[in-house]
């Protein structure tokens, strides 16, 4: 009792602080310094519409790349947590164990059919969410997690299926080492680390221009997507013993 | 506008701290952990809105001349988008680790792990 007590409290007080900050916040009128030099240089700069994804990947693209690895990181310790079971076990048994198993329940008509049609559409609007990342609202985080809903999918209307788990991790790899290659390319032929200007500038708001914002955006989108995807694999094999 | 946003935010993480603070159940802890996160993220975007102005995304709509009258402040949206990845990341360990406990210990109560508890 005196523990919810307490807890009521807490979340009270916290409350009251909470709402003098509501009182006395008062919207901006104008953009401040940082976000007014944004506004204005970002497109003779990086020459990306989407100012969003300039900040990400061009100006803060450092921020991004820690990001990124915060999420391998993630990806690479659940798979270590969930698979740290399995390897005490001894293989024989598990995998009588796994024939003991009633079998699943088959899987509906609509989950089956839907699949087939939804996930090509499903991994086309993910690529089309990470290539037009500079122009549009999207880029790589959000297309990587759309390419992973299409792979969540296919989980659902068969969960025995097996998914290359070495191809996912080959292309996570792969676009990671790309991603830093491309940050170094930048120190070396332009200003800095991650620079877009490696690439030619284009035209503005044309899918072939902000240089290397794009081609960033696609390896972090494919990274992204295989750091999901293998996530999901994993906690999907939980569900097998 | 941006109080709504802002006072929703603001509730969202009181309710989040309550329910992650009274319920014993770690799932049901996990879950008002996402919600005080959600929260997070929507007061972040919240203070970053500005009325009568547009998505920072240059157009025919927005051009480049007038952009710094008519787009909202875009570093907000940009660590939101950061910070929406990292909490679904730190979800899914949350997740792991309580399936582990569930495996070893066969139950999800915390009251039921005293080891640490003083």
């Amino acid at each position: 009792m005196i523990k919810r007590f307490l807890v009521l409290l807490l979340v009270l007080s916290m409350g009251v602080m909470f709402s003098q900050l509501l009182v006395g916040y008062s919207p901006d009128r104008q953009l401040n310094a940082t976000a007014h030099y944004y506004a204005t240089q970002t497109a003779s700069e990086t020459g990306a519409a989407n100012i969003v994804s300039a900040i990400i990947v061009t100006y803060r693209g450092l921020d991004t790349l820690g990001e990124v690895t915060v999420l391998f990181l993630a990806a690479a310790i659940v798979g270590m947590v969930l698979s740290a079971k399995q390897g005490g076990q001894s293989p024989t048994s598990a995998s009588e164990a796994e024939r003991q198993l009633p079998p699943y329940p088959p899987v509906g008509e609509l989950l089956a059919t839907g699949t087939q049609l939804l996930v090509p559409l499903i991994l086309m609007f993910g690529a089309y969410v990470i290539v037009n990342g500079h122009l549009t609202p999207g880029g790589g985080f959000q297309g990587g997690a759309i390419l992973a809903s299409g792979m969540l999918l296919l989980l659902l209307s068969d969960p025995l299926r097996t998914i290359g788990h070495r191809l996912i991790s080959v292309v996570e790899s792969f676009s990671g080492l790309a991603f830093v290659l491309l940050g170094i390319l930048g120190l070396l032929l332009a200003g800095g680390f991650l620079d877009n200007k490696i690439l030619p500038l284009g035209t503005f708001g044309s899918l072939f221009s902000a240089g290397a914002i794009p081609v960033i955006y696609i390896f972090i989108g494919l990274k992204v997507g295989a750091e999901f995807s293998s996530m999901l694999l994993n906690l999907a094999k939980t569900e097998e013993r | 506008m941006a109080y709504i946003a802002l006072a929703t935010g603001f509730l969202l993480i009181l309710i989040g701290l309550y329910g992650a603070l009274t319920h014993s159940h770690i799932l049901r802890m996990i879950v008002a952990f996402t919600v005080a996160n959600t929260g997070v993220n929507l007061v972040l975007v919240g203070v970053g809105y500005m009325g009568g102005r547009t998505a920072p995304i240059l157009d025919k709509a927005v051009e480049v001349s007038a952009a710094a009258q008519r787009i909202i402040d875009p570093l907000p949206q940009a660590l939101v988008l950061t910070a929406i990845v990292i909490g679904l990341g730190v979800t899914a360990l949350m997740l792991t680790y309580a399936y582990r406990l569930y495996v070893t210990r066969g139950t999800l109560d915390i009251s039921r792990y005293t080891e640490l508890k003083w």
